[in-house]
């Protein structure tokens, strides 16, 4: 089908809103945030900062709705270590340097956040937990100054988290403030615009020299122009088909509102991918997608088949002989994997035995301090998954009387959790790291002047919220520096701005021009809509890229054919039509999921081996295979030609066993 | 857990230019009926029952109602949000209920002093490791050893 273009003969032309900057924030969750804090500060005199908010900043992102805990602080230990962590976690390739940089530097991230107001819980004389609030009263030291925090596992610390991104953005913003008045610009900080596509620079096809978007409020679209940018637009959700049908669509494990943008904007600008194979399939409580890991590391519960039996030890035989060495660590896919083996052979529901730990603690504790731990229990939800909480009060479960089932959930795309599906990134020069490991600039991605933090700096999960806000300081620092050294450089665009915004508003004026062809726009052959844009997706992510409904396994033959199929829907969004501003957000949304599954599938199809089992398997390779696969797997989209280079990237050990 | 609006206690954020519910969603799913002057959820189905719209309302007007495809009805989780701590009220659906309150901020809000007392950035060192805080007090980043 040849693609139209709009020109504004049906729908409303929206006004055009250039803006001039020097360095631009793509995203306001947790990176872009330490991004602001850091270039804030380091920004030379005139040196311009911009950040660009699809959401309003004290609430965007993945840690929107608050965290019970933060999971990435080193304390008192060694950085190399938690490379050695996440380096087992992720099944033995991963960019040591990216891991070990960041827990070198993430610590003072939580130091400030702490300083900033965030309760941080610690441990008291008795050994027992205090909450943000009595540690103070009780003067208990802060973190920096060596107060204990309490541990739930050897890298996670227990905060009072309900409020944890809007303290977060109130330093973002008052950076990005510091920086408007130093600079003397009208605004430097944009919420509700929503950033769709980058653009290279006319002189130099390399670089990027503009990104754009429009306003999901008002008639208006946007075209940004920069020297560097710093992209942490997130993973993606609701690529795959969910378990949950209707309205519990909305209650992904990871934020609903995470598109995939992150990934698509890198990928249009030609930025290498690496590892977009990995995905997460997090065992969380079925269908509330509540924490577990809490209940795991902190309250000690354990898990088991509905025969109280512990799959990791029935299965853990068998699942050596085809994941050895990987399977001793009990990774979290490993993990899995284990319980998927006795969830088929229908020893499910599978249960995390909440009722025992807490019996458990119980026998040390008195009825104060009881009362005290169900409270941390309740809260581990209410601050980051309330709808946990109201499905437990819908069902009236104590978790104190009986335990409760966990689900692997539909897969995930992301790079800041237990994930590491992302974009190639330069890593630091000090550390020894092999040669194509770095040039010049940390954390910048194979185009110039376009950097990676949070979920889409790839091949080094585990950074989690505290980490991807140290992750967005060093990109700043480093995106700077390339400023710097760039002092004549000046963005130019090839398109006009009217081309982009016909671009960007082309779903307007499809569903204007075809809108009355039918009695019920909702149904017409002219055009799709975002919502059956999303449906088609997922279902043929589902059914033959290792879904759920298929049980995580997918082969080269159900690869080729559901991206046959994936081809076709790529085509068809050109036809996507959008009614409101809200829609056409869908839409772009939409075509952002579509190129991340496109890029996972392909990788997927390239590496012959099962290298994550318990997240997706290849059922025509079935075991895991060092000797030809122990390497990234790194490719480049041609956005202009819509063709692919995918190639192997030699994996180096950097911290030893 | 979709949340809703309870049409006699919405009053739009009437005399303010937009709704709060409509300002903080992350998902752009709160918004103005201009006909009755009253917010609505837009698309339920995309609601990650994060609670933001519930906790800004200045008129307790929004709660949430858990997803029907798997849960069973009766059940209610109700914040109160205040200036540096959160009240929980959960009601089961066999009525009863639990009340928790946990911390939620130790300095008052619009209080953060970003850059006071903290180290000046020396630009001669923005290649080398280390955040300005680090660089400022002195610190050398560790390396990994060989």
């Amino acid at each position: 089908m040849e693609k139209e273009t709009c020109t504004f003969s049906y729908c409303a032309k929206p006004e055009i809103v250039e803006v001039e900057t020097d360095l631009l924030l793509i995203g306001g969750g947790m990176a872009c945030c330490g991004a602001a804090f850091e270039a804030a500060r380091w920004a030379p005199k005139g040196m311009k900062i911009t950040m660009v908010d699809k959401a309003a900043t004290d609430r965007s992102g993945a840690v929107a709705m608050g965290l019970s805990a933060i999971n990435t602080y080193m304390g008192d230990n060694d950085p190399a270590d938690y490379v050695k962590m996440v380096r087992g976690d992720l099944m033995g390739i991963v960019r040591e340097d990216l891991i070990y940089d960041l827990g070198r530097h993430v610590d003072d991230s939580v130091h400030l956040f702490e300083e900033w107001g965030l309760p941080i819980w610690k441990k008291a004389d008795d050994g027992f937990s205090l909450d943000g609030f009595q540690a103070r009263d009780q003067g208990k030291a802060m973190l920096k100054d060596g107060g204990v925090p309490v541990r739930s596992g050897k890298w996670q610390i227990m905060i009072n988290g309900e409020s944890y991104k809007v303290i977060v953005a109130e330093a973002a913003k008052l950076a990005l403030e510091h920086n408007r008045k130093a600079t003397g610009v009208a605004q430097n900080h944009y919420e509700r615009v929503f950033l769709v596509k980058l653009y290279h620079d006319a002189n130099d096809p390399k670089r990027v020299a503009a990104a754009a978007g429009f306003s999901v409020r008002e008639n208006k679209i946007y075209i940004f122009k920069a020297k560097a940018m710093i992209n942490a637009a997130g993973g993606a959700v609701n690529v795959f088909r969910p378990r949950s049908t209707q309205e519990g669509q909305g209650r992904a494990w990871y934020p609903v509102w995470n598109s995939g943008s992150g990934y698509a904007l890198g990928m249009q600008a030609g930025a290498e991918l690496t590892m977009m194979e990995n995905r997460f399939v997090p065992a969380r409580f079925k269908d509330g997608y509540g924490p577990v890991g809490a209940w795991f590391l902190f309250f000690k519960a354990k898990a088991t088949n509905a025969l109280g039996v512990d799959y990791c030890v029935t299965h853990f035989e068998d699942t050596k002989k085809l994941y050895s060495p990987y399977a001793e660590k009990l990774g979290t896919c490993i993990r899995n994997h284990m319980m998927m083996c006795d969830m088929k052979l229908g020893r499910g529901p599978i249960l995390m035995n909440t009722h025992h730990a807490m019996a458990e603690l119980a026998k040390t504790m008195d009825a104060k301090r009881i009362k005290h731990l169900e409270a941390e229990a309740w809260e581990d939800f209410l601050d980051m998954a309330i709808g946990q909480a109201g499905l437990w009060a819908c069902k009236n479960v104590e978790p104190d009387k009986e335990p409760s089932e966990i689900m692997p959930t539909e897969p995930y795309l992301l790079g800041s959790h237990a994930g590491c599906a992302g974009f190639w990134c330069s890593g630091p020069d000090d550390l020894g790291a092999p040669d194509h490991y770095h040039w010049g600039y940390n954390r910048m991605s194979t185009v110039p002047g376009l950097f990676m933090v949070g979920d889409v700096c790839g091949a080094s999960g585990h950074k989690f919220s505290s980490g991807s806000h140290a992750e967005g300081r060093i990109a700043a620092k480093a995106a700077i520096a390339f400023i710097l050294d760039h002092p004549d450089y000046k963005p130019t665009v090839k398109a006009t701005a009217d081309d982009i915004a016909g671009d960007l508003y082309f779903p307007f004026e499809t569903y204007e021009k075809h809108k009355t062809y039918s009695t019920d726009p909702a149904i017409n052959p002219n055009y799709i809509r975002p919502k059956m844009l999303q449906t088609r997706l997922q279902k043929i992510a589902d059914e033959y890229f290792g879904g759920i409904s298929t049980w995580y396994m997918t082969s080269k033959t159900m690869l080729d054919e559901g991206l046959k199929l994936l081809q076709m829907l790529k085509e068809d969004a050109d036809k996507m039509a959008a009614s409101n501003l809200h829609e056409l957000m869908r839409c772009w949304e939409n075509y952002h999921r579509i190129l991340s599954v496109e890029a996972h599938a392909r990788h997927i199809l390239f590496r012959e081996e099962t290298r994550y089992p318990g997240y997706y398997y290849r059922g025509d390779f079935l075991p895991i295979n060092d000797k030809d696969w122990k390497c990234f797997v790194n490719s480049k989209y041609d956005a202009e030609n819509n063709t692919w280079e995918i190639k192997k990237v030699p994996y180096v050990q950097m911290v030893a066993d | 857990m979709p949340s809703f609006v309870i049409a006699e206690k919405c009053d739009g954020c009437k005399a303010q230019d937009k709704t709060a519910c409509q300002y903080i969603c992350p998902n752009d799913l709160m918004t103005l009926n201009r006909d009755i002057m009253k917010a609505f959820n837009q698309e339920p189905e995309q609601c990650w029952e994060c609670y933001n719209c519930v906790k800004i309302c200045p008129q307790q007007a929004i709660e949430v109602r858990a997803y029907q495809d798997f849960a069973p009805l009766g059940g209610n989780v109700i914040p109160l949000r205040g200036t540096d701590s959160i009240m929980w009220t959960i009601k089961f659906r066999n009525g009863s209920l639990k009340r928790f309150k946990f911390p939620i901020r130790t300095t008052p809000e619009g209080s953060i002093d970003i850059f006071g007392g903290k180290p000046e950035p020396d630009i001669t060192k923005i290649k080398q490791p280390g955040f300005f805080t680090h660089q400022g007090a002195g610190k050398a980043m560790p390396v990994l050893k060989k």
